[in-house]
């Protein structure tokens, strides 16, 4: 072993630790003064969030690199997933004040945990390590199963975070025995030197790598909930406090998707034996998510499965930019995940309305005289749900767009096709949640319901103006967001160029 | 086409004064109903004066889009704001102006949820006024889609009993039909591509590779070009809406408010009719001269089958509903017909459809409010208690038979002929069953619109309609304009039909001259005369009036209805050498 120190490029990982340190500060809030600290609590978390936000945004344009002893990498996709998953926690912690409130939920419980399951996250998606990955799995998953659970006076809670702890966690033990197996195939912890080894074939070794990846892909699938790997969502997603299934359904995406992207980019070599079935699951989650959703009756169930749907319209993206690097980016695949979390945290923040009593109130008739109650959250919701149909000029339509032109591109028509089919079909459910908001609901018996407070509408708004902004500026957006080969015109000119060419020939 | 930038003009603004009556709408307060309805007025008419506006600065010399205006905005995916007016454009935006104006007026009866209602007028009034402005295929998907949920909504929310389901079946149906378009499109997007080497949506860009036979020849573009083909047909023919895809439309009506209904069968189902003329004529020429067949046969049935139904309806907005597929078929066979006189029949025809069928579902409202029913068995004799009405209900219903006279016997009149010219050359296929079914399908339209006016005006009183009162003044005035539109189309038919021809001929001739003399619109320097042939002028001369020599070169002869490949053999010769040299060897063999 080297017994030198590695130099640490502690830019790199601050994000990461002022996100875990406002955790702890907050509890510390919470200790100092009980009763009077909530405001303080909230306070505290956002501001911490800003400033972990703001020193991601000063790596942008840093050279990229490993640091760490490369535990850590620095690079433009880790740097993006990371902006992103500070703003999907950010947005959740705007809206779930009042939710909180009305369900009687501590908020030191709530604002710690999920600023820890952020920073997970936020590991999960800066790193090429495997170790460091499952580090941050874990820490993401665990403090995951901890939120889902802290609504303690329902049982569906409970049942929620017990569920997805034991299958969590053998999904996790998956996950460390297809590390083990790759690392066994290739002598390296390191997804680059696992790509190394894999492109070298080194004959024997090569089942062995296969079977660790597809345990690893086992793990993965779990956590951004592909089929036949999704059967924990919908109970989970129903069960877990409303702004906790937000913040899961945004953050814990992000990061597997962030995971995956990497997992996969390693393993292009041996990608024959797992693109047919990467396609094939992409197609039965789209179709299977969708089809799940049309008979629900709980609007959280549905946004479950529309969740299931929708990480299968991320994984043609990026199953393109596998087949087409050369042709395709994953800025779509990026572009997507945040045009997701927008209209996915803003549906969940109006979900979370629906409250009543102190009890979670999911069901389609909950929802009813919603419109009379707060008619801009139900104007937002119908911007959100128009945007997850992908009606233009949302995010939701010009992230479809792009994932179509990519499919077609990297020569995957079928993908784009059943797509479009899936799209067709989740227009049935979304517009049942728009319709049930708007039916009287004159019989109902007088009871409290969550109010729309100041956090809640300034999230609202910002999802929904994001929703707007990301279709209106895409070119901005995008840029930003780099990671973008783009439909190429230079390309196209050599291919004019040649069909010229042949035309002159003939 | 002009590349340069060039701001925001009139037609912008055509779109942003419905956007702000919207907004205006949002801030007023639900107490103020008055307020609201009073705003929603206001910001109808000065839309329709600015339409008007718009009418009056429109050049009736030239084919090409006029008062564009491009705006840069998303370089990277190639799609940017670009918008346009032509003569097929121009009067579907001042029927859309003029029905939606009409359609408030009506909606003073609205008494539930004021506010959303009028706001989701306002913008399904600017997303309309965008699907016949825009010149960018996104752009126009943009806001082919963009009015389905204001449209939805409203049945949603003030619809009739079925409403739930009326409402899912229209948004489900359209939506599942232009989907397949914009996969469509990016395809389109991406053969343009290939052959030009910038990556656009713009329809006058690719149209162009279209017109010089470039974009075809790719033989990825045609081996794909059947599916492409259905894919935008497909679009189409479901919003027309065309038989066997019609089903959502008797539910959508029947289900939707009278305002909704007007501006549904008014205006909406113009947005097919307006995707075959914009979009798919001039992009898919040698597609669509093979599908006449399919076409034309589906647009037969659809005449009689919707006839048929009609008249076992016993609701009278059913009725109604039904004659729009019957009648939306002469649009398409006019269209399709690739005539010039059927042309100008099927575009004039969609005006003519908008008014009539608009006033009959107006005049069905206005019954509604009274009587709250529309089923034939409550009705009779109400021609004594209201003669103003069944006047007014005469005139409309004439118009909507096709009587002379009034502006439905042009439409139908040349929309027939031409599909009779077109069958006596054997023109594309057409058959001779086409004139002659639909023929027959005007005969049944008489027979269901008259049978249904005897049922309702004639015959013994209802007694419990015994004390109906006749129109208020408003409501005379309000119907009252359709009924003059009506009789003015019937007279003077060339106020519409002048602005409009060359552009519709034009159209024609994209779709059906052979590849290299195909009008474009980025081709400034070609015309059409005004004998109808597609001429070059002189670049100095486009610009200002119209002052071209005499002899013009002509590209291709516009009065060829029937003989095009004799007729333009020798230009063939000049510019498509090695093709006449196959036709040649062909001739030989």
């Amino acid at each position: 072993m080297d017994p030198t120190i590695p130099q640490i490029d502690w830019s790199t990982v601050m994000p990461v630790v002022i996100v875990v340190l406002t955790g702890v500060a907050a509890l510390f809030v919470e200790m100092f003064s009980p009763r009077r600290n909530n405001n303080a609590i909230v306070g505290v978390s956002l501001a911490g969030l800003a400033i972990a936000g703001g020193y991601v945004v000063k790596q942008f344009g840093m050279a990229d690199g490993p640091t760490f002893g490369g535990f850590i990498l620095r690079d433009q996709l880790g740097l993006v997933l990371q902006l992103l998953l500070i703003g999907v926690c950010f947005v959740a912690f705007l809206f779930s004040e009042g939710y909180l409130r009305e369900k009687r939920i501590a908020f030191a419980e709530f604002y710690p945990l999920a600023l820890w399951s952020t920073s997970g996250a936020m590991l999960m998606v800066t790193t090429t390590n495997m170790l460091e990955l499952f580090l941050g799995l874990e820490v993401l998953s665990i403090a995951l199963y901890c939120l889902a659970g802290m609504s303690r006076q329902e049982s569906k809670s409970e049942e929620s975070a017990l569920k997805y702890f034991l299958l969590g966690a053998f999904a996790s033990a998956f996950f460390l025995m297809g590390i083990a197996y790759l690392y066994g195939s290739s002598g390296s912890l390191d997804l680059a030197g696992i790509g190394t080894a894999i492109a070298s074939g080194k004959s024997g070794l090569q089942p062995m790598a296969v079977f660790g990846l597809g345990m690893l892909l086992v793990g993965i699938a779990f956590k951004a909930a592909f089929v036949p790997f999704h059967q924990w969502t919908p109970d989970v997603y129903q069960g877990a406090p409303t702004n906790v299934t937000g913040f899961m359904a945004a953050a814990s995406k992000i990061a597997a998707f962030g995971a995956l992207i990497r997992v996969l980019d390693a393993a292009v070599p041996i990608q024959a034996n797992w693109f047919p079935a990467m396609y094939w699951i992409c197609i039965l989650t789209m179709t299977v998510g969708n089809l799940a959703a049309v008979v629900q009756k709980d609007v959280k169930r549905v946004l479950g499965y529309s969740s299931i749907a929708n990480a299968g319209y991320v994984l043609v993206a990026v199953l393109a930019h596998i087949k087409a690097p050369d042709k395709v980016g994953l800025g779509t695949a990026v572009y997507f995940l945040l045009a997701y979390a927008l209209m996915t945290l803003g549906s969940f923040a109006v979900v979370s309305l629906a409250a009543k009593g102190g009890k979670e109130g999911t069901r389609f008739s909950d929802m009813h005289g919603l419109w009379k109650r707060a008619p801009f959250a139900v104007t937002c919701l119908i911007v959100f749900l128009a945007s997850l149909i992908g009606v233009p000029f949302t995010g939701g339509f010009v992230g479809k767009l792009l994932i179509f032109s990519d499919a077609l591109a990297a020569g995957m028509p079928l993908l784009a096709i059943v797509l479009a089919v899936n799209s067709v079909i989740s227009v049935y459910y979304y517009l049942g949640i728009m319709q049930a908001t708007f039916v009287d609901d004159e019989g109902a018996v007088k009871t409290s319901h969550a109010k729309p407070g100041l956090g809640l509408n300034i999230a609202l708004l910002a999802c929904v103006v994001g929703v707007f902004w990301v279709a209106i500026g895409a070119d901005g957006v995008r840029a930003t967001l780099g990671l973008s080969a783009g439909p190429k015109p230079v390309s196209a000119q050599t291919e004019s160029t040649t069909l010229v060419a042949r035309g002159q020939a003939e | 086409m002009n590349m340069t930038p060039t701001g925001f003009g009139l037609l912008s603004l055509l779109m942003l004064v419905p956007v702000l009556g919207a907004l205006v709408i949002a801030f007023i307060p639900e107490q103020f109903p008055k307020a609201i309805k009073g705003a929603a007025m206001v910001f109808s008419a000065v839309t329709l004066l600015v339409s008007l506006v718009v009418l009056g600065g429109f050049q009736v010399g030239t084919y090409h889009m006029q008062m564009v205006e491009f705006v840069p905005w998303l370089n990277q995916l190639g799609i940017h704001y670009r918008v346009g007016i032509d003569g097929v454009s121009l009067w579907l935006v001042v029927l859309t102006t003029f029905l939606n104006l009409i359609a408030v007026w009506f909606s003073f009866y609205i008494d539930k949820r004021v506010k959303v209602y009028f706001v989701m007028t306002m913008v399904l009034l600017a997303a309309m006024l965008g699907v016949f402005l825009s010149l960018d295929l996104i752009l126009f998907y943009t806001f082919f889609e963009a009015s389905l949920i204001p449209m939805a909504v409203m049945i949603w929310i003030w619809g009739g009993e079925k409403r739930n389901y009326a409402a899912i079946k229209f948004f489900v149906y359209t939506f599942a039909a232009s989907i397949f378009m914009l996969i469509g499109m990016i395809v389109m997007a991406k053969l343009n591509a290939d052959v030009s080497g910038t990556w656009t949506f713009d329809l006058t860009a690719i149209q162009g590779n279209v017109a010089s036979g470039q974009f075809w020849a790719n033989p990825e573009a045609a081996r794909m070009a059947p599916m492409l083909f259905w894919a935008f047909a497909l679009a189409f023919m479901v919003k027309c809406p065309m038989f066997p895809f019609h089903t959502w439309l008797p539910d959508a009506h029947t289900e939707a408010p009278t305002a909704g209904s007007v501006i549904l069968a008014g205006v909406m189902l113009k947005m097919g009719t307006y995707g075959f003329l914009r979009i798919l004529l001039p992009l898919f020429p040698e597609q669509v001269q093979a599908n006449v067949p399919v076409i034309m046969a589906l647009g037969v049935i659809g005449i009689i089958y919707g006839a048929i139904v009609a008249a076992m309806q016993p609701d009278l907005k059913r009725l109604v509903a039904y004659s729009s597929v019957a009648h939306m078929g002469f649009v398409v066979i006019g269209i399709f017909s690739l005539t010039h006189d059927g042309m100008m029949g099927g575009s004039y025809q969609q005006l003519n459809h908008g008014i009539s069928t608009g006033a009959l579902f107006l005049l069905i409202g206005l019954l509604y409010e009274r009587i709250h029913t529309r089923l034939f068995s409550d009705m009779g004799g109400l021609k004594a208690q209201m003669p103003i009405y069944s006047a007014i209900f005469l005139v409309i219903m004439l118009s909507s038979v096709g009587f002379p006279t009034l502006n439905g016997f042009v439409g139908e009149f040349l929309a027939l002929f031409g599909s009779f010219q077109a069958a006596q050359a054997g023109f594309n296929g057409t058959g001779w069953y086409v004139p002659v079914v639909s023929g027959i399908g005007v005969i049944l339209a008489a027979v269901y619109l008259l049978w249904m006016f005897q049922k309702v005006f004639y015959g013994e009183l209802n007694p419990k309609l015994a004390r109906l009162k006749d129109l208020k003044p408003w409501e005379i005035a309000m119907s009252g304009c359709l009924v003059v539109m009506a009789i003015w189309g019937g007279l003077f038919p060339n106020t519409f039909l002048g602005p409009m021809e060359k552009a519709v001929n034009a159209t024609r001739q994209m779709a059906i001259n052979p590849p290299g003399s195909r009008p474009t619109w980025t081709d400034t320097s070609l015309e059409i005369a005004d004998n109808g042939d597609l001429v070059r002028v002189l670049p100095r001369a486009v610009n200002g009036d119209m002052h071209y020599q005499e002899p013009l070169a002509v590209v291709a002869p516009g009065n060829l209805h029937f003989d095009v490949p004799a007729l333009t053999e020798p230009r063939v010769e000049q510019q498509h050498a090695s093709a006449l040299k196959t036709q040649g060897t062909e001739v030989a063999n």
